[in-house]
Formats: structure tokens, C-alpha cells, sequence
């Protein structure tokens, strides 16, 4: 599958290095070229320089070729923005979402974004983990 | 009215401050410290400092009986989140939405928003107006029939000069509505109304087919 993730820091290159390895095509996008360092040489994919809240920056990224969005910046309004970009603008199949803030994300699930929020993740992780 | 405006900044200021001139009832929320004290030293206490994308800061300030809810902070997603909750979960009648970049306006549309306002769209429709030489000006934007009204120079090299409309290959839907001649006679034109050189014509376009307007009237 064609995945473009918007997002190099240490889930989106360790995302991108997986889904690489597993065969897909992948693009990763961010806009700080340093960030880039996070992918190992192993990575066989595309980096690319650019905003992913741009339409012009997504598009040269491929994304009326992809499959799947990712949005994994550190800012929720940011990933919820360019989710949206790519689902009601390029029409991009399947797109996932992280939003931190519990509630915003269970706003954005019911509006159609596949969003998840880490903290609850984990939040739930290591309440079982505690419980046993 | 009973209006909320997200982001404090010199935008969120100036139309609080308007808006209390006409006797509304107005509450700003503000991220930063300072600038929420600034306000309440000058304005009274109208502003809460919180993050205006949150629903549990919207609850408390009781967005849910809210007429207007405005995000004039200076990022565009910032903007889109607020008022996405303020529409789905409190149901707010009317948002806007401040945009810096011209191509989410499409985007916030779609999303719901009620009215976004670009201001880097009106910054170059006021560059349009007044560079003469720019052969498309807009004038008016009826948002509502997706429709807009332009003007349009007929440049002197046009291939459209000493061409009539019946003539022109205009875009499905778009109607020439006046004809302003450069000794500045208004004619309303007809399928056999000669155009000439310096020729301003008054028309009713489409976003979509303004482009093919333009191309029409002053290709060279």
C-alpha cells in the first residue's frame, strides 16, 4: 500500500521504518529536515521536506496516489486539520489520526476522523499492568 | 448577542472592543497569560485564559448558549478545531473562522464552518483593485449562489477587440452585464455589442469558470 505520513518524530520515522520493512511504499513528510535523523539507514522510502498542512506540500508527497494518511505530529490541531485535508479534499481511502486530548478525539472519531489518543492508550496500559 | 471569540491577539482586540461598543456581550479566550491580563486591565473581566479548542474551557464559559463563536487566533488549524467543537458539541448557530492560507477556505466550507474570513484573499483583492493594469478585478461575491460579480479590462492587444459578445467564447452560465467604454458610457450589451480596446465589462461569474471568464475576454 501507498502510505504518506505526515510527522518524522520518534512514532512516525519508527512507523515508517516498519511499514517500509513490511513492504509498503511509504513517503514521510516533516517540517524540519533534521527530524529525518530519527529513520534508520535501513529506510527505503521517501523523506520529504514540507508542511503537511499544506495542500500544495501533500500533494507533492503523493497523496492522490496513497492509500493511507497518517497524521503524527506532536500538535493535535494540526494532525485533525491535515486529516481532514486529506480525507475531504484527496479523498485518501483510509486516514488515522492522533489526537491526544481524549475528548477532542472522541469529537473527530464520530465526525469520521479514525482517530486515537495515546494518552488513554496508555493511560489503560498501565492501569492493567498495575492491576495485573 | 452573546459572542465568543478565540485568540486574544490584536484581531481578537480591536473586534472585542467594537463589539462591546454595540453593546454585545463578549468573552475572549486566550492562551497567554500576559495578554489576558492586558485585557481585563482594559476591558474588564471578559477574558479567561484557557485553550478555546477544548470542550471542557467552551463548557465553562457556556458556549452552549453562544449566538457567535469567532476564532481569530493567527493558526489556521487552530481556528478550524474551535469551531468544529463549538458547531458539533455545543451546537453554536453561527462560526467563523479566521484563514491565513487562501486554500483551506474550500477545505472549512466542507467542514461546516458558516463563514471564514481570509485575509490574505482581501489583502490581494484590495492589490487587484488598485493596480490598474490587473485585467480581473473582483467586486462582489454572492457566497450564497456561489457567484461572483468582476470586472474585466479588454487590454488593447486582445484578440476580443472589435469583437462581438456573440462572438466570445464564454463559460457556460456567465453573462456580461455592463459594458463601461473608456469615455466612461455604461451600455448594457447585447449579442451584437462590439467590444473595443479599454473596454471595462461588468460580469457575473463562478469561481469555477472565472478563470475561462478572463480567458475569453482578454486572451491575446
Amino acid at each position: 500500500m501507498k502510505v504518506v505520513i505526515m510527522g518524522c518524530g520518534r512514532v512516525g520515522a519508527q512507523l515508517a521504518v516498519l511499514l517500509d520493512a513490511g513492504g509498503h511504499t511509504i513517503t514521510i513528510l516533516d517540517n524540519d529536515a533534521y527530524s529525518f535523523r530519527r529513520l534508520a539507514p535501513t529506510f527505503g522510502g521517501t523523506a520529504l521536506f514540507g508542511n503537511g498542512i499544506d495542500a500544495e506540500a501533500l500533494k507533492r508527497a503523493s497523496i492522490e496516489e496513497a492509500d493511507v494518511f497518517v497524521a503524527m505530529t506532536q500538535g493535535d490541531n494540526r494532525n485533525i486539520i491535515s486529516a481532514q485535508i486529506a480525507k475531504h479534499i484527496f479523498n485518501v481511502p483510509r486516514v488515522i489520526c492522533r489526537i491526544y486530548d481524549p475528548l477532542r478525539q472522541e469529537l473527530y472519531d464520530t465526525l469520521g476522523l479514525e482517530a486515537f489518543s495515546p494518552t488513554t492508550i496508555f493511560a489503560h496500559l498501565v492501569q492493567e499492568k498495575i492491576d495485573g | 448577542m452573546y459572542i465568543i471569540i478565540i485568540g486574544g491577539g490584536r484581531v481578537g482586540y480591536y473586534l472585542t472592543k467594537a463589539l462591546l461598543d454595540e453593546n454585545h456581550e463578549v468573552l475572549i479566550i486566550e492562551k497567554n497569560a500576559a495578554l489576558c491580563t492586558t485585557i481585563k486591565e482594559e476591558m474588564g473581566s471578559i477574558c479567561l485564559q484557557g485553550d478555546g479548542c477544548e470542550a471542557a474551557t467552551l463548557e465553562e464559559v457556556g458556549t452552549g448558549r453562544a449566538d457567535m463563536f469567532v476564532a481569530v487566533t493567527g493558526d489556521d488549524e487552530d481556528n478550524l478545531v474551535a469551531c468544529q467543537v463549538a458547531k458539533h458539541k455545543f451546537n453554536v448557530p453561527c462560526t467563523i473562522a479566521r484563514i491565513r492560507n487562501p486554500q483551506n477556505e474550500a477545505l472549512f466550507k466542507k467542514l461546516g464552518i458558516d463563514v471564514t474570513v481570509s485575509t490574505t484573499d482581501i489583502i490581494l483583492e484590495y492589490i487587484e483593485k488598485e493596480v490598474p493594469t490587473h485585467p480581473l478585478t473582483h467586486l462582489l461575491t454572492l457566497s450564497e449562489q456561489d457567484l461572483e460579480i468582476v470586472k474585466v479590462r479588454i487590454p488593447p492587444a486582445a484578440t476580443t477587440v472589435n469583437k462581438s459578445v456573440r462572438e466570445l467564447p464564454l463559460p457556460k452560465d456567465n453573462k456580461l452585464v455592463l459594458v463601461i467604454s473608456r469615455d466612461r458610457k455604461p451600455r448594457i450589451p447585447t449579442a451584437n455589442t462590439v467590444l473595443r480596446e479599454g473596454d471595462q465589462i461588468v460580469a457575473l461569474t463562478s469561481l469555477e469558470t472565472e478563470q475561462k471568464l478572463r480567458a475569453a475576454l482578454t486572451s491575446t
